[in-house]
């Protein structure tokens, strides 16, 4: 896998963002003028308490859903101008994914789950075996290449969740909860995982987290509350 | 290709769900073969019927006989080529769940009137030269044991001989095959100046029905006029038809075959249909967040769409191909049993083939509403599912 240079200019631009949900009558206003940046190679944590916004920002920043109203640009490419074909192309390429409760495919194996990202591009089967091989080296699960995952532990879901996020080398690595179902001896191993990956292969994460303890191990944390920052853009 | 692993892999998800499911779509097809077999059975020989061959019966009823001297006045008629005739024996080997038909011809006739039947030149010479002589269709020599030289006893409902015994002893002199795999090769022919001579008084002279050869296939209809107008108004009167609408005519009595099968194979495929597309929504419905987390990963909406259809065509393909498998293997077994009630009782290729398409189309619109769903989910929706 490639390094990315931790000082490249920024990845992630959020311009005044507002996100409205309809209730069938109801407005739900989960953001609000939102703005943020994210330069390229950090490790960003985004903190607040149950319904604050943090997933849904997450999900705009990596093209699951789109904002009411503002911008969002990830490595110059504005999102909110891609239709749905093209921003889920553009999510194969650019975006890693890393879930609370794994959302592993659990009539595929490991390595086959891992495989999943790169069927969508060109590669021979030679090749995605190899990218399967290394992306599971990294999270140190090549034993367990063939279980499924109903044998695995949970920690060891989410490596394997975290190598699927890993596989295709995306731009960016975005995380939900990803320690939220796992105890402490778990978690931490998952934060260590993801502190290597940015500090020595040089990925963006940006990661949402209600935990101080998981937050700590990001470069920078952001806190948001009744969908705003609640300090601002931070730089 | 590279998507198979995927596919197979949702499938065997739930395997007694999808094992059931796979049975019925398997017994569906099964049923397809046999009732494909059996409209072959029973109208298949109008598409093999001669297109240049009319057939001249009795006006009122087919079992009422024609005159033998109708022959040579058929055969000034313009437009006829030459005519031959047959007659309904109705004999009985041994027993009578021994069904197949046997019919005293003119040889020479006969032969040039049905090339598809072949019969090696030193065996019809035989027939020629021996007045007890029969040639019987392979599938009865073989149902038998027949074979040539051997004789062979059968017993007339219907005629009787002068010393009022109704056994018949004939003479195997040829075992004759099909030209193409619907010919039917159950009956027996044997020489019709044997039998007219052997027959007590009545009925001799007379026939069961003509077969014409006429010249153009295209002036079929005026050939029949024809014949017909000679002999209007005589006692025997006649109606000419072409043979293949004759042999349509037969199946019509047991009503709108065509119409019967195709009634009997929509209600089964309907209620298929109803199983496999549960099965197909059911599935989906259970996997909203997995298409949530394949969404997220990338895949587009005609993907995660051409996904859920290649399931349920995979599910409905494997089914279809075992089932007409199946059939197809059966049917030759059930063909023995059946033997003289259903001469032609066999899986056509053709209809495998419309049975393998309808397999696909079967998975497509099974697949189809499941499909939409799975393309219209919100990934953001779908994820919180999981």
């Amino acid at each position: 896998m490639s390094e990315n240079n931790a000082n490249s200019g920024t990845l992630v631009q959020v311009e005044r963002v507002g996100k409205v949900f309809h209730r069938g009558s109801e407005e739900i206003h989960v953001l609000a003028d939102l703005s943020l940046k994210v330069p390229a190679g950090e490790f960003l944590a985004l903190m607040g308490p149950s319904g604050s916004g943090k997933t849904t920002l997450l999900n705009l920043i990596g093209g699951l859903d789109r904002p009411t109203n503002g911008s969002v640009a990830v490595a110059g490419e504005r999102l909110d101008q891609l239709s749905d074909h093209a921003l889920a192309a553009w999510r194969a390429r650019h975006i890693g994914f890393v879930f609370q409760l794994y959302n592993l495919m659990p009539v595929l194996t490991a390595e086959r789950n891992v495989e999943l990202p790169l069927l969508l591009t060109h590669l021979s089967r030679a090749e995605r075996k190899k990218h399967v091989e290394t992306a599971l080296a990294v999270v140190g699960l090549s034993h367990r290449a063939k279980h499924y995952p109903r044998t695995l532990s949970g920690g060891e879901q989410q490596r394997v969740g975290i190598a699927r996020g890993i596989v295709t080398d995306p731009t960016l690595l975005l995380c939900d909860e990803p320690t939220g179902d796992l105890d402490r001896k778990a978690g931490d191993e998952i934060l260590n995982l993801l502190q290597s990956l940015n500090r020595e292969h040089g990925k963006t994460i940006v990661m949402v987290t209600h935990d101080p303890h998981a937050s700590a191990r990001a470069v920078r944390t952001l806190h948001l509350d009744k969908g705003q920052l609640s300090n601002g853009e931070v730089k | 290709m590279k998507f198979l692993h995927l596919i197979w892999s949702n499938l065997r998800r739930k395997k007694l769900r999808t094992s059931l499911t796979l049975l019925s779509i398997v017994v569906a097809f099964i049923l397809f073969g046999f009732l494909a077999a059996i409209q072959e059975a029973l109208v298949g020989g109008v598409a093999l019927a001669g297109a240049d061959r009319l057939i001249v019966r009795e006006k009122v009823s087919i079992i009422n006989l024609l005159p033998v001297s109708y022959e040579a006045r058929m055969d000034r008629i313009p437009g006829v080529d030459f005519s031959t005739h047959q007659t309904w024996f109705g004999g009985v080997y041994q027993d009578p769940k021994n069904f197949f038909m046997q019919n005293p011809v003119e040889p020479e006739k006969f032969l040039k009137m049905h090339p598809e039947i072949i019969l090696p030149p030193d065996e019809e010479k035989a027939w020629l030269a021996t007045r007890t002589g029969a040639i019987v269709g392979r599938r009865t020599a073989e149902r038998f044991g027949w074979k040539i030289g051997d004789k062979v006893p059968i017993r007339s409902t219907i005629w009787t001989q002068p010393d009022g015994s109704q056994t018949w002893t004939f003479d195997i002199v040829g075992i004759y095959d099909g030209k193409d795999k619907g010919t039917d090769t159950t009956p027996m022919f044997f020489r019709y100046d044997y039998f007219d001579e052997a027959r007590q008084q009545w009925g001799k002279g007379q026939v069961g029905w003509y077969t014409i050869r006429i010249k153009d296939p295209s002036q079929a209809a005026e050939v029949a006029k024809r014949v017909d107008e000679e002999f209007e108004n005589s006692p025997a009167e006649t109606k000419t038809e072409p043979e293949g609408a004759f042999i349509q005519g037969w199946a019509s009595q047991l009503g709108n075959i065509v119409f019967i099968v195709a009634a009997i194979l929509s209600a089964v495929f309907f209620t298929i249909l109803l199983v496999t597309g549960n099965t197909m929504a059911q599935a989906v419905r259970e996997r909203t967040g997995e298409l949530g987390v394949l969404k997220a990963i990338g895949f587009t909406n005609a993907q995660v769409v051409a996904l859920v259809l290649a399931e349920s065509c995979l599910l409905t393909v494997i089914g279809g191909v075992v089932g007409l498998g199946l059939a197809r293997a059966i049917t030759p077994v059930v063909a023995q049993n059946l033997a003289g009630l259903l001469p032609m009782f066999f899986l056509p290729t053709h209809d495998l083939f419309i049975g393998f398409g309808l397999s696909i189309a079967l998975g497509l619109v099974t697949g189809i509403f499941p499909a939409l769903q799975a393309m219209r989910l919100r990934v953001a929706d779908a994820l919180r599912r999981m």
